[in-house]
């Protein structure tokens, strides 16, 4: 809402600056968003009338006029194609100061001496119209300075409304609440009802009382659409944001600014017989004043006359019945339209109009009356015209039932913290226009005015009465509610946990959006389809990430560019997998490594870094959490498909470690090899809480092997039997060396195991690990054609 | 006897030259090994008379302890100098950097919400999460929301059909723990929320993080402070704070919270809007099946994006979705 300081001072006009006024209403909840001076700054301008008009002798498109500034007459050069003799414009005079700081000075023009300039709208910064010399009207008193004349110390001042405050969407609203806040009356123009002097009136039948419980129409004849808007008018609107169109537009939106009614005037003799107030039927169709034509559908309440639609109820008339320069015959319109009935519709048509804005908030409906009177009364006193009866259809079951709310003082208390007097409440609810109704044992009977839509249950009158009372006047207390203490299983591990491990492992935390390319999408995880958004942003954020890598290889992307070769990110969040009916929201981690193990310097390498790199820094995550999981060769379509790994926990799939796969690698055009995991963050938080266990005072044996096995008998199969055959009384085994090469021939390799015996109770002998020892050798010959390495 | 003072002479004076541990070692075998020149001496005791020997002994002892004196001296001597050279060929360029891996660093917008959770769990409010895929219910209809409100319009929503979304805000997780939760409580919820909207200032998604507390007795008074209390632990700093009357369909009274920043030209105070508050609404513990006769309830929501631009003097919001890694490596 945007509204002039002057304009509202009409209303109300308590005694304090344009600045204080501004803070007081930012502080009663409608936040001034900014102000701005309804003019350029600019002296030395006067209303000056042209009194000759001769062609330039040497250039076409000037011309030289004879120009009164009040005091004499001056020559002065002029360019603007509307500059005509005897027309009165803002003259700046030698010496005057234009916005821009532009100084007038004396001049010559292709010869000519030009002794000031002749000024558009544009040039004194009233708007940007370039429509040639703002024309003034004919009885603008000549060498009154044009500030002074249109009353330019002024400010426009634009107020953020939140949606419950449509009351405020006028003139009449804000002043309302100024007046409460400084304990003053707004001063109303007087509104009278106008006396019909024809007894033509319109025909008026409402099919959908619902959507419109309340609607107005009167005829007035014979106007002058060709009539000017008075200036002043002009002006209001103007600094409302609102261009002047013609007199009868002009009317209606002044009178929607000023008293928050939005209203519309149909041609009448393009009105077919009467109008009906229905909803439309599927698939009729209306061109709209902005000229689009729309589809209607059947939850769009509309004006019809008794042929076709000829507007969108509350949000936009229709071309066809709408008003010209040569309309004799008026019906205007004036009505109350239910909120619900009108919500989105204006969306829906890709619409938003001062009207629809207003509508779908609510508006007075009680003033609808008033507001047709005064449009006829202003409409009168420009286009003239006749004015018939105001034909009134309102339905008393639907139009809103008047609000009556109990007020408890007990519960006012209650909630703002603090006991106010009754006096004080009093006052405040009686300023507000919240009348008394009853004074209760316990509080106020409270009756709510039609204008304020928004109150509706107790605590909105409670909102009220701190809002008036001022929250920064409320006490500041300390909540006293019992604190107990919390439930907090050991076992589990808070994710704060798992990023300090990371960071402190060289990973840099990356958060990603959440919706990702679905070209990306599909290289990475080309088995699952994402979700897809109805109205995503951008198509490369169009579907929900089944996994968090399609971001995490962006940004790989996006640091390889610049000049980052080495690049260490985890994530933790959701991805989301459609499952049947459900969709699954899984909270993931995952990581992404590449380019040099270590950061690099003297001692480092520059040693890229490797699956066995990341795979350890896993592991060390796992004994974090106290979990044991399980590392499986397997395939996965995003991943080389000789370094891959399954990881399980208890059987069950908890993520995946692996080497980029090349061929996803290239068409994603990402450089070095790229190492990148992924893991359902339930599946591994939970570890154990330790247990303690005796510790043994005897001797631990150690005992070591070499083997030359074929390369491809995993280390887990070698561990599995070794372990089956070692006893129980095994407590570690490693390996210690593997090794490849040609002289253990194609397709062998070298294993160095050792492995470590302990006994609780008492000394291992020499001959009981003996024999373990060579039942694991045997076995491992046995089940997997291993040799010993001599 | 002039032997034995020849002897120790000679003795001493190959001490003197011995260069190294080990020639000093030969020395030492040379002349008081079991073989040494003067422990050799001893046997000449023999041919002594009784009353001679104790004094001629005493002579070969007091030899042998001059050079064994000598050998120690100079032993102690070469093995300091050994020591010090050994030191001096050990010494290192302490200034070169360490070895093995740096650190990394959580994102700003985490270490923010980390922060936050922090300050809240100490007042015994409790962490939780929710989904971000929601239904419009819990979305909007339980927050006061219905479908014809305007209040929706302030909402650029994500829609994957008609009834499912992308949160809009974190709100949904308070319904979400009022429904599964008996009062009293207290907790936040930090998370993804997402707006279709993408321009300088805004990002289609960004992070919130919300507080709602129900007890028996809790008034707009405790909401003040709370907010107040956590603003100036958030920023270290004692910063005057105003609440200004607002709307949220879910809470009533509502305010936006506004801190000083700073000042105007004209010396007045310039107040940022920071986060919204108020009273848990009625319907919305209706919604829950929360009795809002018995109970009163407190909420608060802020943005973690802006909080840590104005912690940390970030300028652009949209840095912290690029994941450049010299933005990020900033906030180690």
């Amino acid at each position: 809402m945007k509204f002039s300081e002057q304009w509202l001072r009409e209303w109300v006009n308590p005694e304090i600056s344009s600045q204080e006024l501004m803070d007081q209403i930012t502080m009663a909840g409608l936040e001034v968003d900014g102000y701005e001076p309804v003019a350029g700054k600019f002296e030395g301008v006067v209303i000056g009338e042209v009194q000759s008009v001769e062609p330039h002798p040497d250039a076409d498109k000037l011309r030289v006029c004879q120009v009164n500034d009040g005091s004499q007459t001056v020559q002065v050069v002029c360019g603007a194609p509307n500059v005509r003799a005897g027309m009165k414009v803002p003259f700046a005079v030698v010496g005057a100061v234009l916005p821009g700081d532009f100084k007038i000075r004396k001049a010559k023009l292709r010869g000519q001496p030009s002794e000031g300039m002749l000024c558009s709208e544009s040039e004194l910064g009233l708007s940007e119209s370039h429509d040639g010399l703002m024309e003034l009207p004919a009885d603008a008193p000549v060498g009154t300075g044009m500030s002074e004349y249109l009353q330019l110390d002024d400010i426009a001042i634009d107020v953020d409304l939140t949606p419950n405050r449509s009351d405020c969407l006028s003139v009449k609203g804000i002043a309302r609440e100024v007046a409460v806040l400084n304990s003053l009356v707004p001063q109303q123009p007087a509104i009278d009802p106008v006396e019909a002097v024809h007894s033509e009136v319109p025909d008026i039948r409402v099919d959908a009382p619902d959507g419109c419980p309340r609607y107005l129409g009167r005829i007035l004849r014979n106007v002058n659409l060709q009539a000017e808007t008075p200036l002043w008018m002009q002006e209001k609107l103007r600094r409302s944001g609102v261009r002047s169109i013609d007199p009868a537009v002009d009317v209606t939106n002044y009178v929607m600014l000023e008293l928050g009614q939005p209203m519309h005037a149909f041609d009448r003799n393009e009105i077919s017989a009467g109008i009906v107030v229905r909803m439309a039927g599927a698939g009729e169709k209306l061109v709209l004043l902005d000229g689009q034509e729309v589809e209607l559908t059947d939850k769009t309440l509309v004006i019809a006359d008794h042929e076709k639609p000829i507007a969108i109820a509350g949000i936009m008339g229709g071309e066809h019945s709408g008003v010209s320069a040569d309309t004799r015959d008026l019906v205007l319109e004036s009505a109350y339209f239910d909120p619900i009935t009108l919500a989105g519709k204006a969306r829906y048509y890709g619409l938003h109009t001062d009207a629809s804005h207003r509508f779908e908030r609510g508006v007075d409906y009680e003033l609808a009356r008033d507001a047709m009177e005064r449009a006829t009364q202003l409409l009168m006193d420009i286009v003239g015209g006749e004015p018939g009866e105001v034909v009134e259809v309102s339905s008393a079951e639907h139009l809103p039932e008047e609000r009556v709310i109990d007020l408890r003082s007990r519960r006012l208390a209650d909630v703002l913290g603090l006991e106010i007097d009754r006096t004080t409440v009093e006052t405040i609810l009686a300023r507000l226009g919240l009348r008394i109704d009853k004074l209760l044992k316990e509080g106020w009977r409270i009756v709510v005015p039609s204008y304020r839509p928004d109150i509706s249950i107790e605590e909105d009158l409670i909102e009220e009465v701190g809002r008036i009372y001022g929250y920064n006047n409320l006490p500041v207390t300390e909540p006293t509610g019992a604190l107990g203490l919390r439930e907090n299983a050991e076992a589990t591990r808070p994710v704060s946990a798992i990023n300090s491990y990371f960071v402190s492992h060289g990973y840099q935390e990356a958060i990603t959006y959440s919706f990702v390319d679905p070209k990306v999408q599909t290289l990475v995880d080309p088995e699952r389809e994402g979700i897809a958004l109805a109205n995503p942003i951008s198509s490369d954020l169009s579907v929900m990430r089944t996994s968090l890598w399609s971001g995490l290889l962006k940004t790989v992307a996006h640091n390889q560019n610049r000049q980052q070769s080495r690049i260490r990110l985890f994530e933790t969040g959701l991805r989301f997998v459609q499952e049947g009916e459900q969709i699954d929201q899984q909270p993931m981690l995952a990581g992404v490594v590449v380019g040099p193990h270590y950061p690099e310097n003297w001692a480092n390498g520059r040693r890229a870094a490797d699956f066995f790199d990341v795979k350890g820094e896993l592991e060390g995550l796992f004994s974090l959490l106290g979990i044991e999981i399980e590392f499986h060769a397997s395939r996965h379509p995003a991943l080389h498909p000789g370094q891959t790994a399954e990881l399980t926990r208890d059987g069950e799939s908890v993520g995946w470690l692996g080497t980029l796969h090349p061929q996803v690698q290239k068409n994603l055009e990402l450089n070095g090899t790229i190492l990148m995991f992924e893991l359902s963050l339930n599946s591994i938080v939970t570890g154990y809480v330790p247990n303690f266990k005796e510790i043994s005072k005897f001797p631990e044996v150690r005992r070591d092997l070499a083997i030359i096995i074929g390369s491809d008998v995993a280390f887990a199969d070698v561990k599995r039997v070794a372990r089956k055959h070692a006893g129980e009384r095994l407590t570690a085994l490693r390996a210690f060396d593997v090794y490849e090469g040609e002289s253990l021939g194609e397709g062998n390799r070298s294993l160095a195991l050792s492995l470590f015996w302990q006994h609780p109770e008492r000394t291992l002998n020499e001959d009981e690990v003996h024999t373990l020892f060579n039942g694991v050798i045997e076995a491992l010959k046995e089940e997997l054609g291993a040799t010993l390495r001599s | 006897m002039e032997n034995l003072e020849q002897l120790v002479h000679d003795g001493l004076k190959a001490v003197e030259q011995a260069d190294g541990l080990q020639a000093l070692d030969q020395v030492r075998v040379q002349y008081l090994g079991k073989k040494g020149v003067i422990t050799q001496q001893a046997k000449t005791l023999g041919k002594l008379s009784a009353d001679e020997r104790p004094a001629a002994g005493q002579k070969i002892n007091e030899a042998k302890g001059q050079v064994e004196q000598a050998i120690n001296a100079k032993r102690s001597n070469l093995e300091r100098i050994a020591i010090e050279q050994k030191l001096a060929s050990e010494s290192i360029d302490v200034s070169l950097p360490g070895r093995g891996q740096d650190l990394g660093g959580l994102h700003p917008v985490t270490r923010t919400l980390q922060r936050i959770e922090e300050f809240f769990s100490q007042a015994g409010y409790t962490v939780e999460q929710g989904p971000e895929i929601e239904d419009d219910y819990h979305n909007f209809e339980a927050l006061n929301i219905p479908g014809h409100h305007p209040a929706r319009a302030m909402h650029d929503t994500f829609y994957f059909n008609p009834g499912t979304l992308l949160r809009t805000h974190t709100s949904p997780v308070q319904i979400r723990t009022m429904e599964a939760t008996k009062p009293p409580f207290r907790m936040i919820c930090p998370g993804r929320v997402y707006r279709c909207d993408s321009d300088m200032t805004h990002t289609p998604m960004f992070h919130q993080i919300e507080g709602l507390l129900v007890e028996k007795n809790v008034s707009f008074a405790d909401l003040k402070s709370t907010v107040e209390e956590f603003l100036r632990v958030f920023f270290e700093r004692d910063l005057q704070v105003r609440f200004r009357p607002s709307y949220f369909p879910f809470t009533e009274p509502s305010a936006e919270v506004d801190i000083e920043w700073g000042r105007e030209e004209d010396g007045s105070i310039k107040w940022l809007e920071i986060m919204g508050c108020g009273m848990v609404h009625p319907k919305v513990f209706e919604h829950c099946g929360i009795d809002a006769e018995e109970y009163r309830g407190f909420a608060f929501g802020m943005g973690a994006e802006r909080l840590a631009m104005l912690r940390y003097g970030v300028n652009d919001l949209r840095m912290f979705f690029e994941n450049d890694l010299r933005f990020l490596r900033q906030f180690r």
